[in-house]
C-alpha cells in the first residue's frame, strides 16, 4: 500500500484571512520574524495496488475535480514513502 | 394549472421548509426533492436552499455538488431549466461551475446575521422579472463563507454582461469582489445569491419587508405564462 498526499493551497492572489489571523497572534503568543502564514489543506490518500502513472493521473483528476476548487486553490501532488512498521 | 417548483434537501440543508413555505406564499407548489433522488419529478423549476450540506466540509457545496440529484439537475440547467440556489445553494452552483466564481470564508471571519440592503441590478433573470432594475431591498443574510471572488477576467464579463444581478448596498457585509451579492448564467436562468429572499416573504416575520417575495412571483408568471 501507498500513501499519495495532496496539498491544496489557496491561489497567492487570493487574500487568507484564516492564515492572517494565525499570523497576527504568533507575536502574542512570544514568536517573532514570521512575516507570513497561509492556511492550506492536506489530504493523505491510502492507494490499494501500484501508484502507478495512470494511478497518479487518477488522482491529479480528483484533486483538479473535487479536493481542490481550481477557482481559488492550487494543488500539488506526491507520492510519500510510508516507512516500514517498527516489528 | 400552477407551476412546480423542487426543493432539495441535502444532510444539513436549513431553510428548504422555508422556501417550501415561500413558494406555496407565491401561489406555486412546492415539491420536496431529495438529494438521492435520481430525477426532478419532472418539476418546472429548482431552489436549492441554505444551510451547511454536509457540514461544508472540504468546501461549502463541494459535496453536495456530487450528489446523484446534481446529475439531472445540472444537466437540464444547462438546457434551460431556471434554478435559483440562496447562500449554501449559491455556493454549490459554483462548485458545479454553473454559475462562475466562488465564496470564500468573511474577511473579518465572522458569522454574520444582519438585515441587508441589496439592489436589484439585473431585473431580467427568470428569478427577477418582478423587480424593476435599480430598485432597493431589504433581505436578511446569515453566513460565514459569504465573501464573492472571481478572477479579474470573469468580473468584467460580468459587469459588461449585465450579470451581476445583486449588489450589497451601504456596506459591504464580508469583502465580496465588486460588492457582487448574487449574479446569473449566460442565459439568465441560473441565479445565486448569498441573502435569503424565502425569509423576507411575510409581513410577521423579520423587518416586515416582503422584500423577497418577487423571487417566487417571478418565476411563477414566467412558468405560468409560458
Amino acid at each position: 500500500m501507498a500513501r499519495v498526499v495532496v496539498d491544496v493551497m489557496l491561489k497567492p492572489e487570493i487574500l487568507d484571512p484564516q492564515g492572517q489571523a494565525v499570523q497576527r497572534a504568533l507575536p502574542r503568543l512570544g514568536f517573532e520574524g514570521i512575516s507570513d502564514v497561509r492556511q492550506g489543506k492536506r489530504f493523505e490518500l491510502e492507494v490499494d495496488g501500484p501508484v502507478d502513472e495512470a494511478a497518479l493521473a487518477r488522482i491529479h483528476d480528483l484533486a483538479e475535480s473535487f479536493l481542490a476548487n481550481t477557482v481559488i486553490e492550487d494543488f500539488t501532488v506526491r507520492v510519500e514513502e510510508v516507512a516500514e512498521a517498527v516489528k | 394549472m400552477t407551476a412546480r417548483i423542487g426543493v432539495v434537501t441535502f444532510p444539513g440543508s436549513l431553510d428548504d421548509r422555508d422556501t417550501q413555505r415561500a413558494i406555496r406564499l407565491a401561489g406555486a407548489e412546492p415539491v420536496a426533492l431529495w438529494h438521492k433522488d435520481k430525477d426532478l419529478k419532472q418539476v418546472d423549476a429548482v431552489v436549492l436552499c441554505g444551510g451547511f450540506s454536509y457540514g461544508d466540509y472540504l468546501r461549502a457545496g463541494a459535496i453536495a455538488r456530487f450528489s446523484p440529484v446534481m446529475e439531472p439537475l445540472i444537466e437540464q440547467a444547462k438546457a434551460g431549466l431556471p434554478v435559483l440556489g440562496i447562500c449554501n445553494g449559491f455556493q454549490i452552483l459554483t462548485e458545479a461551475h454553473l454559475l462562475p466564481g466562488t465564496m470564500l470564508r468573511n474577511n473579518h471571519l465572522h458569522f454574520i446575521c444582519r438585515d441587508q440592503k441589496l439592489r436589484v441590478e439585473n431585473a431580467e433573470t427568470a428569478w427577477t422579472s418582478d423587480y424593476t432594475a435599480g430598485q432597493e431591498i431589504h433581505i436578511p443574510l446569515k453566513n460565514i463563507d459569504g465573501q464573492y471572488v472571481a478572477d479579474q477576467h470573469t468580473l468584467d464579463t460580468l459587469e459588461s454582461e449585465g450579470r451581476v444581478a445583486f449588489r450589497y448596498l451601504d456596506v459591504n457585509p464580508n469583502g465580496s469582489n465588486n460588492d457582487i451579492a448574487g449574479v446569473a448564467n449566460e442565459a439568465g436562468n441560473v441565479v445565486g445569491l448569498m441573502p435569503h429572499p424565502e425569509h423576507a416573504v411575510e409581513p410577521l416575520i423579520g423587518t416586515g419587508r416582503t422584500d423577497g417575495l418577487p423571487f417566487f412571483t417571478s418565476i411563477l408568471k414566467k412558468l405560468v405564462n409560458a
